[in-house]
């Protein structure tokens, strides 16, 4: 043939750079992230100088016990739930996206969110303690529960005979309905300080960020992604179309419900614990895809950095705009996500989503 | 040599059987198989059945190879991911794999592949950029990058210009001569398939009903079974056989 008169070891080469590049992106993001938590930890109302702050987190017994409790006891697990949660909800997005065959697949479009909003007004507007014996943590075991109640319910049905991804979607997408439809219902005959309470949870938040949170989802981060880590190779070979990875081996079913039950892990606890931030779960993976492709081995990390580093973009944000006030994370998630998110996918113009 | 034989091979879709009693006498390597047959015939099926993505009744007989040195390419679909030739002919040869890493040979095992069958230059385009003759070629180079004993193809040049169309049979029938595959090709073109394909297997309603040498098989009263067509098969100026169309059975048309 006549192309064979090219050096074959020209493409080989071709490969090794685009790995090089995209390491190189990677360690970007990791230092954007790096970054932007280190903005976050040193922004609050109290004013610190950057060093002082530096000097709190390497040296926590030489600095003042004001400073310390400020910065170990407060700004820092706001921080680092940012990464965690965002880390988790983009890598859910990200494989929600590849084993639906779904740009628009997320833990918010799904329902996940809604159910988890629809837990937690169950518990401020009625009192309703889906586990009673954990009273206390009422609100976000709640919103854990119905989250989880309703991944498992389309996890449930994507095992029928039949169902395909369109389905699946579908499905998701009247779970959105149903629970929003049921959490207006109980708004309405909430009080108003319940109301209110509703309200500012389904805003999203992450002020009431502690340590056990940043701990447990630190530890779901860390055993799922791994997870999807060692099906990197069958996890991108699905996003060639289902046949295709049948063709080279890959068991599409069962990794598709093992992928499910991990996201639904993925999405349902952080949800549980910071409320409503939807937005992260698509435009993560979107910013990743768009940066790295979606080459699993580049992609994965990808996500999990891209999310984070724009959920702890965005918690600078929210201190940042109105000084001496905290907005609300998933508003400000959308407000200027969205704008940032539309320039850039419309920019690229590639044919993939 | 490679050789398969199918032994009484069935498929059903729910209560639909759409391949039933199909065998085959041992078709051997180092040649070019044709399946032929019309539109639901059950082509697609037997391959699925064959490659072990559909259950049913029958047996799979191989010689020279063993199951995992089967590998099946479905008919052409939209390919959307955002990846590069390159990376997807990577992925093909690394399922099943462990480990993230590339090694040399297999570096090369995918510069060959591109190669050989003439894409080279299409290795750092994007999957959904490529028209979808060159989608087909990518897919024939992530089917053949493990370097398969048996190896099915779904319509692999349904979608390629004439020019590629004797570029990618060609270089197919070379690497059945090299390795000894065997290699089966749903075509719908019985003239490509006289030229290139040595052996052929005919499929009517779920059912094999003839597997021999192509010009053996290939006769105006199976191709009217097959397909209600009315043809002559004759001698070129040249020497090589053609089929040449008179036009639709007219019993065919009153049906």
């Amino acid at each position: 043939m006549s192309s064979v008169a090219t050096e074959p070891a020209l493409h080989a080469g071709n490969y090794r750079g685009r790995v090089a590049r995209r390491l190189v992106v990677l360690a970007g993001l990791a230092g954007l992230l790096v970054l932007s938590v280190a903005i976050d930890v040193s922004l609050g109302p109290a004013r610190y100088a950057i060093s002082d702050v530096f000097r709190t987190i390497l040296a926590p017994g030489a600095a003042d016990l004001q400073m310390r409790v400020v910065i170990w006891d407060i700004r820092m697990p706001m921080a680092l739930l940012a990464v965690t949660v965002g880390a988790s909800l983009s890598l859910a997005g990200a494989q929600m996206q590849t084993i639906l065959a779904n740009p628009l697949a997320s833990p918010f479009t799904l329902g996940l969110s809604a159910a988890a909003s629809f837990g937690a007004a169950l518990a401020m507007v009625l009192g309703v303690a889906l586990f009673p014996a954990a009273l206390w943590l009422m609100v976000p075991v709640n919103a854990f529960a119905m989250a989880m109640a309703a991944a498992l319910l389309i996890f449930g049905l994507s095992t029928l005979r039949g169902v395909t991804v369109e389905t699946i979607v579908l499905l998701g997408i009247a779970l959105v309905f149903t629970f929003n439809a049921a959490l207006a219902l109980l708004q309405y005959f909430a009080s108003e300080q319940a109301l209110s309470a509703v309200v500012f949870w389904t805003m999203g938040s992450l002020t009431k960020a502690t340590w056990g949170k940043v701990a447990v989802t630190a530890v779901i981060l860390a055993i799922c992604a791994p997870l999807f880590a060692r099906r990197a190779w069958a996890l991108t070979a699905i996003r060639l179309g289902e046949t295709r990875a049948a063709a080279m081996g890959v068991p599409v079913k069962r990794l598709r419900l093992e992928a499910l039950f991990l996201v639904s892990l993925l999405a349902a606890v952080p949800v549980s614990f910071v409320g409503t931030i939807g937005f992260i779960g698509i435009v993560g993976p979107h910013v990743a895809r768009l940066l790295l492709g979606e080459d699993q081995r580049f992609f994965l990390p990808g996500a999990m950095l891209a999310g984070a580093a724009i959920l702890s973009a965005t918690s600078v944000l929210s201190k940042a705009l109105l000084p001496g006030a905290v907005l609300p994370i998933g508003v400000i998630t959308a407000l200027v996500g969205v704008p940032f998110f539309m320039v850039l996918i419309l920019t690229k113009g590639r044919k993939s989503w | 040599m490679v050789k398969l034989a199918l032994e009484q091979l069935g498929a059903r879709y729910g209560q639909r059987e759409v391949l039933s009693d199909a065998s085959s006498p041992w078709i051997e390597g180092g040649v070019l198989t044709a399946l032929v047959g019309a539109n639901a015939a059950g082509k697609s099926t037997l391959f699925r059945r064959i490659a072990g993505q559909l259950r049913g009744a029958g047996a799979i007989r191989l010689s020279g190879a063993t199951e995992s040195d089967l590998r099946y390419m479905p008919q052409d679909t939209a390919m959307t991911a955002a990846l590069t030739v390159y990376e997807s002919v990577i992925l093909a040869l690394k399922q099943g794999k462990g480990g993230w890493r590339l090694t040399p040979s297999e570096l090369t095992a995918v510069d060959d592949v591109l190669h050989r069958f003439g894409i080279a230059h299409l290795a750092e385009q994007q999957l959904p950029d490529l028209s979808g003759g060159q989608r087909q070629s990518v897919s024939i180079a992530q089917t053949l990058v493990t370097r398969p004993k048996v190896v099915l193809m779904d319509e692999p040049t349904s979608a390629l210009d004439l020019y590629r169309q004797f570029e990618i049979l060609e270089a197919l029938r070379q690497y059945a001569a090299e390795t000894g595959a065997v290699v089966v090709l749903a075509v719908h073109d019985l003239n490509q398939v006289m030229r290139s394909c040595t052996t052929t297997i005919a499929l009517a309603g779920g059912r094999i009903i003839a597997t021999g040498p192509t010009l053996e098989v290939l006769t105006p009263d199976l191709i009217r079974q097959l397909y209600g067509i009315d043809s002559r098969v004759e001698r070129c100026s040249r020497g090589c056989p053609m089929m040449i169309v008179d036009g639709p059975s007219p019993v065919e048309f009153q049906v």
